[in-house]
């Protein structure tokens, strides 16, 4: 029963890193779009993607929490109170980057639209970051068994904790580029859908380079990890993660972009997978095994039929949401961001005349 | 064994954790308690908005009025607003609760985790249909954007329903038994069904519908004062405010029954509401004043004999227990805070429920709105009013339950968590509410100046 709890932990972390992934990572291309005015068209397919989904795809990060604290308490003390500098990190970048993004959809100047999405985009890269190091100390055994036993700075400010954190930021960037790309399409939007294509590729590549080049560094820093990933059911899921990865490039190099929205999602999950593999049977390596942090029976099996129930309601209502998504319903009219600032009677609520039919 | 060994064993019970080395408690209590206090009012909106915004909805739907639909999708927007910032913030919280408090989720996640899980499952849906109601309007057919605005009233309710669970669980920890200082046989079934979880639920209901009724018609009784009567600016003010009146009469039976039922599980909490140093038989109830610690008394208070054990039991003549049936350790330090806080939520209650009988009593007997701008003028202060009083009655509960995090059982001070550094979180995180808070209401105040017509794209006659 513990594994099944660990599986909807590692659920809610693969759903949390692709659609919340995508989301932030929308964010740095944001933060790069350049001025105004060359950057208008790029951050208004951010905030036209971005505004029906961003809080929905966000709940995955609240139900990962609450998964852990439920089944795995000790491990969940045991982490908070160690990797409590990135964790305090991430928590402030979550607000300051949902609140800049709402706050933006109603900018009324270009000077508070530049003001919010600066904030908005800068948090947005920082989250997946402190979360990427939260990872790193975790699977590269620097957090013990107790009330904040680890060292407070060492812990996740180390070669592994980084690495794995600049790798959130660039897949994170990946993943949201396919995403953009893919809507942009959907959207019949030619000139976003090359913009994102080009930074698609351009951030698989680096994500690849990062991933192959950090190889080297989890090996001499984290030895444990490293064999963990290069050994049995680890290595399966790294070799299957790399090799989707490849194919989930040459699916938007030849603009199959609606197929790749999937594959680099599974390229996630096999990464995700595979960490687990590695660090199999531990949940924090050399101190806590899996069946040790687990729960009680009544407490697992509870859980486990609220969130059976639960997935009941949820799943019609998200292929609801994204029906509606992708059949571009909810979607706001595109618009640059720049574009409404510029004619001075021009309104952000265009009169329903304008709107797409139902 | 007697009581008080049982008490001294229950108070070695130091989690799995065992009691940290934190110099800085209040710290991590301060910022635990001001991340509640901004989140709140929030939960308020997540209540009882979703229900006054469709009522709105319904009622455009069924005369085709426009101005109706304008206030709806209005509205649509400002909760959507506030959603987002309680998402954020309701977000901070949970870390908060790792990050501030690790022995205690350590060691209990596995009693009252699940109830979050379910809170997990109607944020989600809550996120999911809020998303379609205010992206909807306009492009889905209108009987069915009413109907996906359902789920966001039910989930509204479901969602705070089970964290309020786990605070009732903090005050009434059961589900669950220490054996050998270890908790063992785990009931989470009965830890969310708690003896507290029917009372706190009732009363934060009724206090979620008074803050975002008086709120609300606050907004607009601001232009009925300015002499504005347009139809817009009087359903505006007339339904959130019928809501509210109706509301605040029934909140001080609620809150008559949750006083009842504290008295009766956590007498040294009733006692601290009052400043009851002793046990007394037909106990007084000073209003105002300063409770004296050396003195052990209340001083320079009004005095109203009886009325302690009126509240508490319903019977002039009854035994309180007072601050004394405990070791000075397990007793609440700040027993003004909690007095003040008490004192504050039923004075501001009691005025309120006369001012919602005032507005029944009117529509009754004459079939018309009150005329006296008094009236208005307090509809205008009503909504701030109704929201200290909701903060001060969670003070009266949260800081009424000191010093313990599981009442009676585990110690705020061995939930703690022993990192460094909390007076600069406590100072970071206050930066980010004040910052946030400044944000919130500038963004409102810019939504509320738009003429109503870019809603509907037709004149609505705001003016």
């Amino acid at each position: 029963m513990a594994e099944v709890c660990l599986g909807l932990a590692l659920l809610a972390l693969t759903a949390y890193a692709v659609l919340g992934g995508a989301d932030l990572g929308a964010g740095f291309w944001d933060l790069t779009a350049g001025g105004d005015r060359r950057g208008g068209r790029v951050r208004g397919m951010i905030q036209r993607s971005m505004s029906p989904v961003w809080e929905a795809n966000h709940v995955w990060l609240i139900f990962l929490l609450v998964v852990l604290w439920t089944a795995f308490p000790v491990f969940f003390g045991s982490i908070m109170s160690t990797l409590y500098v990135p964790l305090f990190g991430a928590a402030l970048g979550i607000i300051f980057r949902g609140t800049a993004f709402a706050v933006r959809g109603q900018a009324a100047t270009i000077n508070e639209a530049r003001v919010f999405g600066a904030v908005f985009a800068t948090s947005s890269v920082l989250v997946p970051f402190f979360f990427g190091t939260v990872v790193g100390a975790i699977a590269s055994g620097q957090v013990p068994v107790g009330n904040a036993l680890g060292a407070p700075m060492d812990s996740w400010l180390n070669p592994t904790s980084i690495l794995i954190g600049v790798l959130a930021v660039v897949s994170c960037a990946y993943i949201s580029a396919v995403y953009l790309a893919a809507d942009a399409a959907a959207a019949d939007l030619p000139d976003m859908v090359e913009a994102f294509r080009r930074r698609a590729l351009g951030a698989g590549v680096v994500a690849g380079a990062v991933a192959i080049g950090g190889l080297a560094v989890v090996h001499s820093d984290a030895r444990s990890l490293y064999d963990g990933l290069t050994s049995g059911g680890g290595l399966v899921f790294v070799i299957a993660s790399a090799v989707i990865g490849v194919v989930t490039l040459a699916l938007v190099w030849t603009r199959r972009l609606a197929v790749a929205r999937f594959t680099s999602a599974a390229a996630v999950v096999c990464i995700t997978v595979g960490w687990a593999f590695a660090q199999s049977p531990d949940l924090l390596p050399g101190e806590l095994t899996l069946d040790e942090a687990a729960a009680g029976d009544a407490t697992l099996t509870a859980l486990l039929i609220s969130v059976g129930v639960g997935l009941c309601v949820l799943v019609p209502s998200l292929v609801y949401l994204y029906r509606l998504v992708l059949k571009g319903t909810l979607q706001q009219q595109f618009e640059p961001l720049d574009q409404r600032f510029r004619p001075l009677t021009a309104s952000d609520e265009p009169p329903p005349t304008d709107l797409p039919k139902p | 064994m007697d009581a008080t060994v049982l008490l001294a064993a229950a108070t070695d019970f130091t989690g799995k954790f065992g009691s940290p080395d934190q110099g800085d408690l209040v710290w991590a209590r301060e910022t635990q308690a001001m991340s509640f206090i901004f989140h709140i009012p929030l939960v308020c909106f997540g209540i009882a908005f979703p229900a006054t915004v469709l009522f709105m909805e319904g009622l455009w739907l069924r005369t085709g009025d426009p101005v109706y639909k304008a206030l709806a999708k209005r509205w649509s927007k400002v909760m959507l607003i506030l959603f987002a910032v309680g998402v954020v913030t309701g977000t901070i919280l949970s870390f908060e609760l790792g990050l501030l408090w690790p022995n205690f989720m350590a060691t209990f996640g596995d009693v009252f985790g699940l109830a979050f899980g379910l809170e997990g499952f109607s944020f989600f849906i809550e996120a999911i249909f809020i998303a379609i109601y205010v992206y909807g309007w306009d492009r889905l057919p209108a009987k069915t954007h009413l109907l996906v605005g359902l789920p966001i009233v039910i989930t509204g309710i479901t969602g705070s329903l089970t964290v309020i669970a786990v605070n009732g669980w903090m005050n009434n920890p059961v589900g669950f038994d220490v054996v050998n200082g270890a908790v063992t046989n785990v009931h989470p079934w009965s830890a969310l069904f708690n003896d507290y979880f029917a009372h706190e639920l009732a009363h934060m209901y009724m206090a979620g519908y008074m803050v975002v009724g008086f709120t609300v018609a606050g907004v607009y009784a601001v232009q009925w004062l300015k002499g504005n009567r347009s139809k817009y600016v009087r359903a505006g003010m007339i339904v959130p405010l019928t809501i509210a009146c109706l509301a605040s009469p029934v909140q001080v039976i609620l809150g008559d029954w949750a006083g009842r039922t504290v008295a009766d599980k956590q007498p040294v909490k009733l006692a601290t509401f009052e400043g009851l140093a002793q046990t007394t038989k037909g106990a007084p109830f000073h209003f105002l004043g300063w409770y004296d610690k050396s003195d052990q008394e209340v001083n320079g208070a009004i005095e109203i004999p009886y009325l302690l054990s009126i509240l508490a039991y319903h019977n002039p003549d009854a035994t309180v227990q007072g601050l004394d049936s405990v070791p000075p350790d397990d007793r609440p330090g700040p027993v003004n805070i909690v007095r003040f806080a008490f004192q504050g939520m039923i004075s501001i209650g009691t005025l309120l429920a006369l001012a919602g009988v005032f507005y029944a009593l009117v529509w009754v007997r004459k079939r018309r709105l009150p005329r006296t701008k008094w009236f208005y003028r307090l509809v205008v202060v009503a909504g701030p009013l109704a929201i200290v009083a909701l903060i001060c009655g969670w003070v009266t509960t949260e800081v009424g339950r000191q010093p313990w995090i599981a009442y009676g059982l585990m110690r705020v001070e061995d939930a703690v968590t022993g990192a460094e550094g909390l007076p600069a979180v406590f100072a970071v995180v206050a930066a980010v509410y004040l910052t946030l808070a400044g944000t919130v209401f500038w963004l409102l105040r810019r939504l509320a100046r738009r003429p109503p017509d870019v809603e509907v794209g037709t004149p609505v006659g705001a003016d």
